[in-house]
């Protein structure tokens, strides 16, 4: 295991930041040239597609009459570590489906390293996870990592991909017979043994102790710093925080955010305000700084306003300092849940026109 | 099947298939209970309906048609539960789309699938075998004998087909209830429980536009030296073709589970 890691990583350590862009094969050079065979996940140094490794173009994608993907377009580049959150049902599976090959897009393209998913040599420097840690449970773990690495060019050696996730014990254990947690990470370890350049997660330590998880993390983390771009979905902010670098928030088959994590999180950490004014007070409160307008309730005694602040303290001292004549003061924290919700219903505000004002100043 | 052919790198297809032949076996030779009544039936039946009745057993070529019948029996079964529960089965679990994100066409796998298929139709001929062998007065000679086991793909071709076909149309539950609906008839109106001789002349017309008819006609006319009806050849082959149609048409459609 020492040599190969070492080996590994002064590979990265050699390539990675300026080359990194360079990272994805154009579908038509690479038979012959790009060793999608090495599958390290560094750098094929002739690569000059347009860097996505993952690219999304107006994708639409319907089960029946449910839309789960509503003209998405996304773009991965590579090295890239995104986070795709929202709440379930919001076509997070779905987009990973489209992008594993799995599925068709009923419009719009799905490109992975330039070529179509559907097509297996696309596939090579890809690495997923069975979803629900299905697992064949009649086959010993050994096995079924033997079935997945068969399938690429050069894959890790089982020996030491077990042990990088806490499994070189269980190498002969039936899958049937391993907790949910080590069923867990031998899913996770499937989606590195043919050491892919792009790893899709689908909600990787879900029914996961605290550390459990952090194993795991841990273990992307590392791959990640091998050069690899990681595509993962979560519900769960903590998940995403302690990994993602960029941050794509999906809601109703839409993306509703996508940016870095940090902006990501404060809105997420801002409080929401909510106060009742009289209509003609309204443009106080919208010249206050620092201050967004969620949402606003027209009723006959006034408007309802749901404001997002980053200080709710300094807020409500303003509101008072000014004479903002309010009633009924609320103070909530803003949790995932509502900063989804939020999102969710700005986008349907100025999707609709009608409160086109109200779009947030930053 | 880009795997095959395409110049990329994927890894070679026979090393896949038999990863994927060997792998399944594993998996269906840890729970022996799913074959066992498989491989069993067919010679049960042999040993109880065929074995007392002297006229039959003690004559080598009746004995001869009634263990090709039941053999071919044991073929078709096989392919039909193992291609068509078993791929239905496989559909609903998890691990089944995520093979499909694999760096493979669905070449390799299908292939190993069909060599398990045909493995596993080569053991539920054993029991047959044995007990036409050792107890009734069929009797093949070493050519026979080998032609026979090139026969047996034959007969699996068009069952595993159809199989394929039930497997990747339907869910499970639905695919058991219709490889059952389809094995039992289809084996009594081809012949394989009770010879066409013996049938009225109107099930005897249906019969041989059926392909278990025709199977059965075809390996009794090899084993036994009993003439095939002269349309076997084309019936046979008009409905191989018919069930690769379908078995294609349900692989294309299947996404995997209908729900997200």
């Amino acid at each position: 295991m020492g040599d190969e890691l070492q080996a590994r990583s002064r590979a990265a350590a050699d390539v990675r930041p300026p080359a990194h862009r360079a990272d994805t094969t154009p579908d038509t050079a690479r038979p012959g040239t790009a060793r999608p065979g090495t599958a390290r996940p560094d750098v094929d140094p002739r690569g000059d597609h347009h860097g996505a490794v993952v690219e999304l173009e107006h994708v639409t994608r319907r089960f029946g009459s449910v839309v789960a993907l509503d003209d998405v377009s996304l773009t991965v580049g590579a090295g890239e570590l995104v986070g795709l959150l929202g709440p379930n049902g919001a076509g997070k599976t779905t987009l990973l489906s489209l992008v594993n090959g799995l599925r068709r897009p009923d419009s719009g393209t799905v490109r992975l390293f330039g070529g179509d998913p559907r097509d297996a040599r696309s596939r090579l420097a890809l690495g997923s996870t069975p979803q629900e840690t299905g697992l064949p449970p009649t086959l010993r773990v050994s096995e079924v990592v033997a079935l997945v690495a068969g399938h690429y060019p050069s894959p890790m050696p089982t020996g030491e991909l077990l042990d990088r996730f806490g499994l070189g014990d269980l190498a002969r254990r039936q899958t049937g017979g391993l907790s949910g947690g080590q069923k867990r990470r031998l899913a996770v370890a499937l989606a590195l043994v043919g050491r892919p350049r792009v790893v899709l997660l689908d909600e990787p330590t879900t029914g996961l102790d605290v550390e459990g998880r952090h194993v795991l993390w841990q273990a992307l983390r590392d791959y990640h710093a091998d050069g690899a771009t990681v595509l993962l979905t979560s519900h769960y902010l903590e998940e995403v925080e302690a990994l993602a670098e960029r941050v794509v928030v999906v809601g109703h088959g839409r993306v509703l955010t996508d940016g870095r994590l940090a902006d990501v999180l404060a809105l997420v950490t801002r409080r929401r305000v909510l106060v009742t004014l009289p209509a003609d007070a309204l443009t106080l409160v919208e010249r206050l700084p620092a201050v967004e307008t969620l949402d606003v309730v027209e009723r006959p005694d006034g408007v309802r306003l749901t404001l997002l602040a980053a200080d709710a303290d300094e807020l409500v001292r303003t509101l008072v300092a000014r004479d903002v004549p309010f009633r009924d003061l609320e103070v909530r924290g803003a949790s995932l849940e509502e900063a989804f919700l939020a999102l969710t219903a700005r986008d349907v505000a100025l999707a609709d026109g009608t409160l086109a004002h109200l779009e947030p100043r930053s | 099947m880009t795997a095959a052919t395409a110049p990329a790198r994927t890894r070679p297809f026979w090393r896949l298939a038999l990863l994927h032949a060997r792998l399944g076996f594993v998996e269906t030779v840890r729970i022996p209970i799913a074959v066992l009544g498989n491989l069993l039936f067919p010679a049960l039946a042999l040993l109880f309906f065929v074995v007392p009745q002297r006229a039959v057993a003690g004559d080598p070529t009746n004995a001869l048609v009634a263990v090709a019948q039941l053999g071919t029996f044991a073929v078709m079964s096989t392919c039909l539960f193992s291609f068509g529960a078993g791929v239905s089965e496989d559909r609903q679990q998890p691990f089944d789309p995520y093979l499909r994100t694999l760096p493979a066409g669905p070449g390799p796998r299908l292939t190993g699938r069909v060599l398990n298929g045909l493995l596993w139709s080569y053991f539920a001929l054993v029991p047959v075998v044995l007990v036409g062998w050792l107890l009734t007065s069929a009797a093949l000679t070493g050519t026979q004998a080998l032609l026979c086991a090139a026969l047996v793909v034959a007969v699996a071709v068009p069952f595993l087909l159809l199989g394929l076909a039930i497997g990747y149309r339907l869910s499970a539950k639905a695919a058991i209830a219709v490889v059952q609906a389809v094995l039992f008839p289809l084996a009594f109106a081809g012949g394989l429980f009770m010879p066409p001789s013996v049938f009225p002349p109107w099930l005897d017309t249906v019969s041989q536009a059926l392909p278990s008819r025709a199977v059965r006609d075809l390996v009794v006319d090899v084993t036994a030296g009993v003439d095939a009806y002269p349309l076997a050849l084309p019936v046979l082959l008009g409905w191989t073709a018919l069930f690769a149609v379908l078995a294609v048409l349900a692989y294309r459609s299947d996404e995997g589970r209908r729900f997200r």
